[in-house]
């Protein structure tokens, strides 16, 4: 691991990772939230276009040049997406499979064009279609940590705006923001996360990076804020650690382990965050069943003892199982455990009795008039 | 004559192109309708994963074993995405989002780790290569026929014979799955085989076009179609002519152009749509500003003939009910007036008279237009009902 860590290759791609973790976990959360998971899916196919019309301009691999041009095609995608979902009848996610579709079909037609006219040196190219993280260089990084300060700061700057259009678009446009152009910004920004990601990650794959560490964090979290930083945090891990495990074997690629390292932290999520996690609510739901198995036994020795007009009505064993049967033995257990009834013996009988507590009957009579909370 | 056709590279290209846009447009008119167009997204990219298994598994690359395996793939896909869904911590295309990019990302791995195996290049995957079709054949009643468009034209055959059979089933799955659920067509059942077929079309035409041209082949058609027209038979028949012209035109361009002919294809699907979303009759941007237009005019020669109401048989009439009086007291710019006045001229509500003198021409309103603004005035409306 510290041969790993002191390769300089490593070391940029490591950061580079952790860079475009920051923005897309940020611009993520936002998306996820506002419902529009896969138009970071469109805008990255959209890309392909721009990438090849920067290649073209530049007249070379010109990262900036690229990046602009992706930028711009990756925009003008999750525009157009805008516009067909509100100008026709069309349902959104047709206007994301046309414009997925068409202007990935459209990148790939100009790049046979650009690879037909310069031969082998545009061969690098396909290579953002599935990223190529080694070949991430030290001035990437600044491109990158620009990229990434221009998104931070726009959320930073625009926060309470972004957070009343992604929530409540209505109350936001009653008191008069700027709805649309907000809705706008924040999914054009979409494409900037997406281009910074196609390097490491490649136009195919990066919807995974925007969505996965999104959802994982909408798991945990309480509030926007904290869902945006966990959001940031699940995608830096997710960039580092995928890096680091491509870096450590022969013949991974970085993006889809990168990928399928996110994928894996909303696996843990869904099952493990407390409250929604799959796990939890499993337990709860158990813990649910067994208070009522019990308050259904406390509630039977109650109408025992009412029945018999004696408030120390020892209830036989054998009875409340004929009743609840398997259940009775747990449900008992806790019940007594929880001080609401005790076990008495009943001479001559030898078989187990049970018995109200204060406690017991206190719960049994505020059970019957409906008012029992969770104790 | 068949011996010329199946020995003809661009017949093949084409025919290729062909059954891969016909096969999606009739799958992709239901899944359009249904609000399912990105599960093709999620089956299309997921293939790539059942590819690599089926042959690790088997070893084939194509044939009836990848058919096979592209059913479990796609099932499996909608499955998982569906599973994710339902525990209710994500929205459904989250899910989506969540599930294909991992299929997809564990395909690309394989590939990666096998790439000294296996002859199948992720680039070749994802954008296939339809001019090369032809280079692997069978024999088929003694002509070489190419694998791929054999595969592609059972694949067709079977969408088409599925459709033509469940015609009535998936309309009104497609429509109102209450009602079908209600007289007991399982539109679940009829859903997932249509997603089945989506994915044994997918890997039928990854040779061809990839798994990701597959989705503008799918989608756009249909969607093109949908702008077009209300009725479901038109439909299917409109995206059908749209992707086979998508074809034909699209291999025209890229020969000429010499760049990659089943991305020129696809891209043609996409200026189809593109021409009728601006052109189109009904729906068209172009139709709907014209719409737009006339309604407007129509509202501002309604407001004319309401101020000749109220002004008219006043002494003020022959300054009030003039074109002037219109820029003046109501503010219209002259185009507008002009074109408000020739609306309601040529709806037979006002005349025009030569005033006097050398006055300017003033504005009178015919019976038809007294009875409408009567019948529009708030006051009116009781009085006298518009006719």
């Amino acid at each position: 691991m510290g041969a790993l860590l002191s390769s300089q290759i490593v070391q940029t791609v490591v950061l580079g990772a952790a860079l475009l973790g920051l923005i897309s976990g940020a611009l993520g959360a936002f998306a996820v939230l506002r419902g529009q998971s896969l138009l970071g899916d469109a805008v990255s196919h959209a890309a392909l276009p721009g990438i090849a019309l920067g290649f073209l301009i530049a007249g070379g691999r010109d990262l900036g040049a690229i990046l602009t041009g992706a930028a711009i095609s990756g925009g003008l995608a999750a525009l157009a997406v805008m516009a067909i979902t509100a100008r026709t009848r069309l349902k959104p996610d047709a206007a994301l499979g046309v414009v997925l579709g068409v202007s990935f079909a459209l990148g790939v037609v100009l790049l046979s064009h650009v690879q037909g006219r310069s031969g082998a040196s545009s061969a690098g190219l396909s290579s953002f279609l599935f990223g190529q993280a080694a070949a991430t260089l030290r001035s990437d990084l600044w491109i990158m940590g620009t990229l990434a300060a221009i998104a931070l700061g726009i959320i930073t700057l625009l926060w309470k705006e972004a957070k009343l259009v992604s929530f409540d678009p209505d109350y936001a446009r009653a008191l008069g923001l700027p709805v649309t152009r907000v809705q706008g910004m924040l999914t054009v920004m979409v494409a900037l996360a997406i281009v910074a990601g196609l390097q490491m990650v490649g136009v195919v794959l990066m919807v995974a990076l925007l969505i996965a560490p999104a959802a994982a964090a909408r798991q945990w979290a309480r509030s926007l804020a904290g869902m945006v930083i966990l959001s940031m945090s699940f995608a830096v891990a997710s960039g580092v650690i995928g890096a680091l495990i491509s870096a450590s074997a022969r013949g991974l690629a970085t993006g889809p382990v990168i990928v399928l390292v996110a994928t894996g932290i909303v696996a843990l999520s869904m099952a493990f965050a407390p409250e929604r996690g799959l796990i939890w609510r499993a337990i709860a739901q158990r813990a649910r069943v067994r208070r009522l198995s019990s308050d259904r036994v406390l509630g039977t020795i109650h109408a025992l003892a009412r029945d018999h007009d004696n408030p120390d009505y020892p209830a036989e064993l054998g009875m409340l199982q004929a009743e609840h049967s398997s259940a009775t033995v747990p449900a008992l257990t806790s019940l007594s455990a929880r001080g609401l009834v005790r076990e008495i013996s009943h001479p001559p009988e030898t078989t187990p009795h049970w018995q109200l507590t204060e406690k017991g009957r206190a719960r049994a009579d505020a059970l019957n008039r409906g008012e029992a909370t969770d104790d | 004559m068949i011996d010329a056709f199946f020995a003809s590279i661009p017949a093949m290209v084409l025919s290729a192109g062909v059954l891969v846009g016909l096969s999606g447009a009739l799958l992709g008119s239901f899944l359009v309708l249904r609000g399912a167009a990105m599960l093709t997204d999620a089956i299309s990219h997921a293939i790539v994963l059942g590819i690599v298994t089926v042959w690790l598994l088997t070893g084939h690359l194509s044939g009836p074993v990848q058919l096979a395996g592209a059913v479990v793939t796609g099932l499996v896909t909608v499955a998982l995405t569906q599973a994710v869904h339902r525990t209710g911590l994500v929205r459904m295309e989250t899910a989506i989002g969540l599930i294909f990019p991992a299929m997809f990302a564990l395909g690309v791995l394989l590939i990666n780790l096998n790439a000294r195996n296996l002859h199948l290049d992720v680039d070749a995957v994802l954008l296939g290569e339809i001019a090369f079709v032809w280079i692997d054949t069978v024999q088929v009643f003694g002509q070489p026929v190419p694998v791929a468009n054999l595969a592609l034209a059972a694949v067709f055959l079977i969408n088409l014979g599925f459709v033509l059979l469940f015609w009535k089933e998936l309309k009104i799955a497609t429509f109102d799955p209450a009602l079908a659920t209600a007289l007991g067509f399982a539109p679940g059942v009829l859903f997932h085989a249509l997603l089945a077929l989506t994915s044994v079309t997918a890997v039928a035409s990854f040779e061809a076009v990839g798994a990701i041209l597959f989705i503008a082949f799918v989608i756009t058609p249909p969607a093109t179609a949908f702008l077009l027209t209300r009725v479901l038979s038109r439909m299917v028949l409109i995206a059908m002519a749209v992707a086979a012209l998508s074809c034909l035109s699209g291999y025209a361009l890229a020969v000429w152009w010499d760049v990659n002919i089943g991305a020129m294809m696809a891209v043609m699907t996409g200026v189809f749509f593109v021409g009728t979303l601006i052109a189109g009759p009904k729906d068209g941007l172009i139709a709907g500003a014209v719409r737009k237009r006339n309604e407007a005019r129509h509202i501002d020669s309604l407001t004319l003939i309401m101020h000749l109401a109220a002004h008219e048989h006043t002494a003020r009439a022959g300054d009030e009910n003039t074109r002037a009086a219109l820029t003046s007291d109501l503010g219209w710019p002259d185009a507008r007036a002009r074109a408000a006045l020739r609306s309601a001229l040529d709806g037979g509500l006002i005349l025009r008279q030569p005033g006097a003198g050398a006055g300017q021409p003033t504005l009178h309103l015919t019976d038809a237009g007294r009875a409408r603004a009567r019948a529009l005035s708030p006051t009116g409306r009781n009085a006298a009902p518009a006719k």
